[in-house]
């Protein structure tokens, strides 16, 4: 019973055995600790955050004019199919920092001190993913905030609207575990954002963000986009945003995400527990 | 249990090197073990096996009566760890990398804050507390370093190289506060490079070469295994040099080596008696020493002597170094 209760700083000062494993109750606070280190640093310094903020303005403006009288006849109407399609692919760029910052972790030390910290392994790891969330605020803000005075609007009810933030949201999580586990690969921080794009722009630009009709592109390329998790939550967010069927996107989604956790997170652990 | 580390046949292997092989190591409660090697030698190794960082290929170890590798959360919440590994966040404050550490040793928010500033006061940081670490000097940051490792009042500390790259001010602070960690009751592993370093904060010291473990003993003990003392006198009067080698040679039957610049004479010797020989004869002779002294080898001739090598290469791969800049 002793082991449910007692934390470390108590049996530092009571000079009980410490407890043998960390609850998961535990984990999760130690996560929320590590989370909060990730926005103390932002805090320090907010550059660090200019790529999630410019990264959507420039990508917006480029895709709207370059592709919107092409593809839907006139932009402003090309915007309410970009836009919600943006949100799924800005959400997959703004992991790619995680990766980054992860390998730093590894080549200063900060990850071995945690390691000899009677924490989870898994703790330091559940903290880089949630204190990124910051990034993936950001990213939604600066897009419907932009894409809002560029002449965006929401078709839908307020609820359609969260449950498509939080959908888009649940995939960025699960999709974090992949950079995770691109950050422990790469040999240096240096080589991450390189070995980062190598997966990124495939899934993110072979699938409907862009061009929601994907009935022109050859048939290799059609059945890639209808397997391709990043189409059904560009797709679900569309449709949550600006009306029109829903489908089983949003379970498509939601499988492919968890299907993706259940694959990436206990390899990641792994590796970060063999990382010597 | 008067152990608080106990280690025997760790072995690790990486690729072809044979990092540990075979190592046995025990450290006292309340003592400091210097780890002392060249590079290379397996020290790192070897903490980051007793620090649970690392799984050992063969072997066991028990830290304050736990098993590294069945029990290592139990001993992650007894030991601290402080190295050129293990390092704090350059970007964040001295105090926020004290309080995160706190919070993740599950003190309360109050409690985290109350030790890190406590922390910041002992080891002169409290001006600093507030500033980012990236801003800090290297000795600053070695005692944030240290700061850091002693939040849960561990009752085993491995310090890995604390000092390299210090200059020999900053050297002198992480020194006082490894004798004050110590003077409190922890119990401390440290591994160094410097003789010098070993000499002076060990109680006993363990000598690391290719991995294993080739002398064990406290200072004096391996100095003694290195063989001869050395006697060295030097004459009040510079002129009666002469003199004084006169009856060091007839007493020791060595032929002494006298250093011009101070007549300083030195010679070695077999038998420590031969030191109140040498002051009789001196009292006879009516010759004042200024300096009088048996000497006890150096721990570099100590390391030649155990390994065949010098024990400090660093100094001729500098050299090697600057010239190809």
């Amino acid at each position: 019973m002793s082991t449910m209760t007692a934390d470390t700083a108590s049996a530092v000062r009571t000079g009980a055995e410490p407890p043998r494993r960390v609850s998961p109750r535990r984990t999760l606070s130690h996560g929320l600790t590590l989370a909060w280190r990730n926005i103390a640093q932002l805090k320090h310094s907010p550059e660090k955050l200019l790529d999630v903020t410019l990264m959507p303005i420039v990508f917006l403006l480029l895709f709207l004019y370059v592709f919107g009288g092409a593809v839907a006849g006139d932009t402003h109407s090309y915007l309410q199919k970009l836009l919600p399609g943006l949100v799924a692919q800005m959400a997959m760029f703004a992991t790619m920092g995680l990766g980054t910052a992860l390998a730093e972790d590894i080549q200063k030390g900060v990850f071995d001190r945690f390691r000899s910290l009677p924490i989870a392994r898994s703790a330091p790891l559940i903290g880089t993913v949630l204190g990124d969330t910051v990034r993936f605020l950001m990213v939604v803000t600066v897009l419907v905030g932009f894409g809002t005075a560029l002449g965006f609007r929401f078709h839908t009810d307020p609820l359609s609207v969260l449950g498509a933030f939080a959908l888009a949201y649940v995939f960025y999580l699960a999709v974090s575990w992949v950079s995770v586990l691109v950050g422990l690969l790469a040999p240096g921080p240096e080589t991450v954002q390189g070995l980062a794009f190598l997966w990124v722009m495939p899934l993110t630009f072979g699938s409907s963000v862009l061009v929601p009709d994907t009935s022109t592109m050859p048939g290799w390329l059609q059945a890639w986009t209808k397997v391709n998790p990043v189409t059904h939550l560009a797709d679900a967010v569309r449709a949550l945003t600006t009306g029109g069927p829903v489908g089983n996107h949003v379970w498509y989604t939601l499988a492919w995400a968890a299907g993706i956790v259940l694959v990436t997170f206990p390899i990641a652990i792994r590796m970060y527990n063999r990382r010597a | 249990m008067s152990d608080v580390i106990r280690a025997e046949g760790l072995r690790k292997r990486f690729g072809d090197t044979q990092a540990l092989d075979g190592v046995d190591l025990t450290v006292r409660r309340g003592t400091v073990l210097g780890v002392l090697g060249p590079n290379g030698a397996g020290k790192t190794t070897a903490v980051r096996v007793l620090a649970t960082l690392l799984k050992p290929d063969a072997g066991r170890a028990e830290v304050c009566g736990y098993d590294v590798v069945r029990d290592s959360v139990r001993v992650r919440a007894k030991i601290g760890l402080t190295g050129q590994y293990a390092s704090v966040d350059e970007e964040l404050t001295g105090t926020e990398n004290l309080v995160m550490i706190a919070r993740l040793l599950d003190f309360s928010r109050r409690e985290a804050r109350a030790r890190a500033k406590e922390l910041l006061a002992r080891f002169s940081l409290t001006d600093a507390g507030g500033r980012a670490v990236k801003t800090y000097s290297g000795g600053m940051r070695r005692r944030l370093d240290l700061a850091a490792s002693l939040i849960n009042r561990p009752e085993v500390i491995y310090l890995d190289e604390p000092t390299t790259g210090l200059d020999p001010r900053a050297r002198g602070e992480v020194w006082d506060t490894v004798r004050e960690v110590v003077a409190d009751g922890a119990s401390v592993l440290l591994t160094t490079q410097y003789l010098e370093e070993a000499d002076a904060l060990a109680d006993r010291i363990a000598v690391f070469d290719h991995g294993h473990v080739i002398a064990e003993g406290t200072s004096a003990e391996l100095k003694a295994r290195a063989g001869r003392q050395t006697l060295a006198v030097r004459a009040a009067d510079l002129y009666r040099v002469e003199q004084l080698t006169t009856i060091v040679a007839d007493l020791t039957g060595a032929r002494p080596e006298v250093q011009a610049a101070t007549g300083l004479v030195t010679a070695p010797i077999g038998d420590p008696a031969v030191l109140s020989a040498v002051v009789r004869r001196l009292d006879e002779a009516g010759l004042v020493a200024a300096e009088l002294a048996l000497r006890m080898p150096s721990l570099d001739e100590v390391f030649l002597t155990l390994t065949g090598h010098h024990a400090e290469p660093a100094a001729t791969e500098t050299v090697t170094e600057g010239s190809l800049v």
